[in-house]
């Protein structure tokens, strides 16, 4: 890992787990979890799209919850689990995150693919609480993921076929 | 004969693991890197193209940039048909900036103009063709049979009898023949890859957060720069308070860029760097642009549109609406645009003492090459440029200025270590480069039939291309071809067909952006057609085929579009169809929007495309890029506007430039016109149609007409 290390016992040090690993934090605790994840600790995965929670591309999980880390200073995760996309697949949602994936593999949703670690993540949230989500529970779950490439219509369909596929198996 | 020497296709081979059938044709070296310090290419440099490994992989290099369009799966489908390998062992790696990887019509390396997939066909075609007879020939001389006895097939060497050799078996002795001159290509009907709906070969990494985009390069000690930024075009620097700026952890540098043309802010992370510009207070020199507003625009272009200007086409008789019993006049304005790419702007740096390194999502290679030389006081061929996938791009990436790499340059070379530059999203909405904002005037005669007797068509705003090193070759008498395309190039039938010009340098940095000057001509054109049709009581449809009667490509598109939209049948009480149909980028697309109203929200239900971009490489690729085109197109169309107030830009982010949403995406059913011989453009001909198709929709439903975009501007109920 390249990230700036600032572990020098700042009183303010945040403790939460990332990707199942515990985490003290003591860089100043109004950074972004975004700006975490990424310079501290080389989860690129995760991407910035405009530091004000309107285009998801930042989505992580937090205690399960889909959440933009762009707008998350870290200290409000002191506690909490956070899951980035990297790990996603290594959790107990691994059988949506897989499902998810191969789903939009098959149906060729990616193309510039900036965006689609976030689609990806707020879709396997939207799973797990909605097993057969409708149009319009798709909207809702996945209107806050800008993709301007436009692969909407194609996320929509990959929704309904991981479904699909996870009320078979 | 090929001009690279045997023993450098043993060098290079040696040099790269895995053994390779087509090597580089470079000694030494990791070939990405030797490619970047390449003085001259080769007259026929295929070898940069492709490597076969001893286990049989295949990667192919890719000259484009991908962001989104697909090429790293399209290119490889075009080399690969001719080489007949096994296409689950086919990998991409995007090509450094290097003169072997230059645009085949353009003469630079470069991505734009729907131009990756047709100046590379005949190019890739070739390479596969060439790499599949060395194969064959060093197949043949170790079984000491003809090469007419040996064939390739799915990545087998297959020979008299019961001869079989998989082609990493015989890659590197393949390596060492000379490249053969002269190949015959397949005839396109014996096809087997091409033309295949095939997957994306990009996907697996980019659902599982791997792939790496420009923002994600990391190396030791690099930093981080965010930039203010003037806050009004032309503004310079005056003061600023450093002191205080370093104080904050993490901050490490304030360095003023060249010309006062803004302040960076470098620390150790981004979150320092972006803490440290919001602390920067500066003074500017607000320059001539303080005053800048858009109704002030409004008027000064509208005025000009009602004087004579450059003339881009010529009418037979341009007073021949004189004599028209009806005249329509209407006079349009669209805004200036922000591309807004998921990614913002980045390019990571490393200066070091008689050489630089860039990482850059670049659709301008070698431009962007050359400017990085130039501020850094070196020689291109000093510059390595590695290409990034880029998180969008749509011309933003593609600037003559290379305004966001000479910013790296220059702060890169201050700092004196690696360092990256990111732009915040609102430094990317704020920071010029624009879709230029244009007002058309447009007066069109009809004779008591209602037929099209004379249309004289005026077109006021900036010039992209003047004061670039492509103005000598994209403008003619003053006039800028892509201020006028989609108008004086017209395939409709319209007699005395007059197109006037009025450049305008407002002092507003602008750009291409997907489909460029079709993005407005295609609006214009397309609901003043609609007009005609409303003023002449024939449906849209019907009068577009008659002024299209000889043009049977267009008509094709149009009338398909048409067939699948179930054109002229009954709809839903509240909804209402439009139709669009436009030519650019060598391919046409005609779409029918299907619309209704919630309130004044424009609610678009399907848009139903049909596309003739000439022969298909990748149908489940074209089908997401027209998908992609209408999302884009749309989201100018419902709600993109950059607006000026006091010299400021009015928008920032996300919520004020609002772009298309998953709720907003209508179904977009795409038909592929089949039959073309060689492929031409896929990335923008989708955009330009979309626009007029919903607002000729919504002249059906409403019959209020729309004169400016975007289309949420105006009041429908």
């Amino acid at each position: 890992m390249y990230g700036p290390r600032v572990f020098n016992g700042n009183p303010t040090m945040v403790k939460f787990h990332l990707n199942g690993s515990a985490i003290d934090f003591s860089a100043s605790p109004d950074t972004p979890l975004l700006w975490v994840v990424r310079d501290f600790f080389d989860l690129t995965g995760t991407k910035y799209g405009c530091g004000m929670a309107l285009c998801g591309a930042c989505t992580v999980h937090v205690d399960g919850e889909p959440t933009r880390s762009c707008m998350t200073p870290v200290s409000a995760v002191a506690g909490k689990r956070v899951v980035t996309i990297e790990a996603v697949g290594d959790t107990s949602q691994a059988p949506i995150a897989k499902a998810v994936r191969a789903a939009w593999i098959d149906k060729d949703v990616v193309q510039c693919g900036y965006c689609q670690s976030g689609q990806v993540m707020s879709a396997i949230a939207l799973l797990r609480k909605i097993k057969s989500p409708s149009d319009a529970d798709i909207d809702a779950a996945m209107s806050g993921n800008i993709c301007r490439c436009g692969t909407y219509q194609r996320v929509r369909e990959a929704i309904k076929s991981a479904a699909a596929s996870l009320r078979k198996a | 004969m090929t001009k690279v020497s045997r023993r450098r296709f043993l060098q290079s081979s040696a040099a790269l693991a895995g053994g390779l059938v087509i090597p580089f044709w470079l000694p030494g070296g990791n070939g990405r890197h030797a490619l970047a310090q390449a003085p001259k290419a080769p007259a026929v440099p295929p070898n940069a193209f492709l490597r076969i490994g001893k286990d049989g992989s295949v990667t192919v290099m890719i000259k484009h940039l991908e962001f989104g369009q697909g090429v790293t799966t399209s290119l490889p489908m075009i080399l690969c048909e001719e080489l007949e390998c096994d296409w689950t062992k086919v990998r991409y790696e995007l090509a450094p900036a290097a003169p072997a990887y230059a645009h085949t019509a353009f003469g630079m390396q470069m991505t734009g103009g729907s131009s990756s997939v047709w100046n590379s066909f005949d190019q890739l075609r070739t390479v596969g063709a060439q790499a599949r007879t060395m194969l064959i020939q060093a197949a043949a001389d170790q079984w000491k049979v003809k090469p007419a006895d040996v064939r390739a097939e799915k990545g087998l060497l297959i020979g008299p009898g019961s001869r079989r050799m998989p082609f990493g078996q015989v890659a590197e002795a393949a390596g060492r023949l000379p490249v053969p001159e002269k190949v015959a290509l397949k005839d396109p009907k014996d096809f087997k890859l091409i033309g295949q709906p095939t997957r994306r070969i990009d996907s697996a990494e980019k659902v599982e957060g791997k792939a790496r985009f420009g923002l994600d390069v990391k190396m030791k000690g690099l930093l981080t720069a965010v930039v203010a930024h003037p806050p009004v075009f032309g503004a310079r620097s005056k003061t600023f308070n450093t002191e205080k700026v370093k104080g904050i952890p993490g901050v490490t540098h304030v360095v003023e860029l060249s010309g006062r043309r803004g302040v960076a802010v470098v620390g150790s992370h981004f979150w320092a760097a972006k803490k440290g510009r919001d602390a920067l207070e500066v003074e500017w020199d607000l320059g001539p642009n303080a005053a800048l507003s858009t109704p002030e625009l409004v008027q000064r272009f509208s005025e000009l549109a009602r004087t004579p200007g450059k003339v881009a086409r010529k009418a037979d008789n341009a007073e021949a609406i004189k004599g028209a019993a009806k005249t329509i006049v209407a006079e349009y304005q669209v805004p200036f645009l922000a591309h807004a790419p998921m990614e913002p702007l980045n390019c990571t740096v490393d200066v070091r003492a008689d050489s630089a390194e860039l990482w850059v999502g670049s659709q301008f290679q070698t431009v962007d090459q050359g400017a990085a030389a130039r501020t850094l006081g070196l020689k291109p061929e000093q510059v390595k440029v590695n290409t990034m996938l880029a998180g969008g791009g749509f011309g933003r990436r593609a600037n003559p200025a290379s305004d966001y790499v000479v910013e790296a340059c220059e702060i890169a070379q201050a700092v004196k270590v690696p360092v990256k530059v990111v732009w915040t999203r609102e430094d990317d909405i704020r920071g010029g480069y624009y879709r230029p904002m244009y007002v058309h005037r447009v007066e069109v005669g009809l004779d008591s039939q209602g037929k099209v007797v004379g249309w004289n068509h005026a077109i006021v705003g900036p010039s992209i291309v003047a004061g670039t090193a492509f103005e000598p070759m994209l403008v003619k008498d003053g006039v800028d071809g892509t201020s006028t395309e989609g108008v004086a190039d017209t395939p409709y039938d319209l007699p005395n067909l007059q197109v006037m010009l009025h450049t305008v340098d407002v002092g507003v940095p602008v750009l291409w952006w997907r489909s460029v000057g079709n993005s407005h001509t295609a609006f214009v054109m397309e609901t003043m057609i609609d007009d005609v049709a409303a003023a002449s009581g024939k449906d849209p449809l019907q009068l577009r085929r008659e002024l299209l009667a000889k043009n049977p490509r267009v008509l094709k598109a149009l009338e398909l579009a048409a067939a699948k939209s179930g054109w002229g049948s009954a709809l839903p009480k509240g909804r209402a169809r439009g139709i669009a149909v436009h030519e650019s980028f060598g391919s046409v697309c005609a779409q029918v929007a299907e619309v209704s109203l919630a309130g004044n929200d424009v609610r678009v239900h399907k848009v139903t495309a049909a596309f003739d971009c000439g022969l298909v490489v990748n149908p489940l690729t074209v089908e997401a890029q027209v998908q992609s085109a209408v999302a884009f197109g749309m989201s100018a169309a419902l709600h993109g506007k950059i607006t000026f107030k006091d010299g400021k830009v009015e928008q920032s982010n996300f919520h004020d430039y609002r772009v298309l949403r998953m709720n907003e995406m209508p179904i977009v059913e795409v038909h592929l016109v089949t039959g073309g011989e060689k492929p031409t453009g896929v990335g923008e001909p989708g955009t330009p149609p979309v626009a007029p198709a919903i607002a000729n929709a919504l002249f059906a439903l409403t019959g209020k007409r729309a004169r400016a975009l975007p289309l949420d501007s105006m009041q429908w109920t």
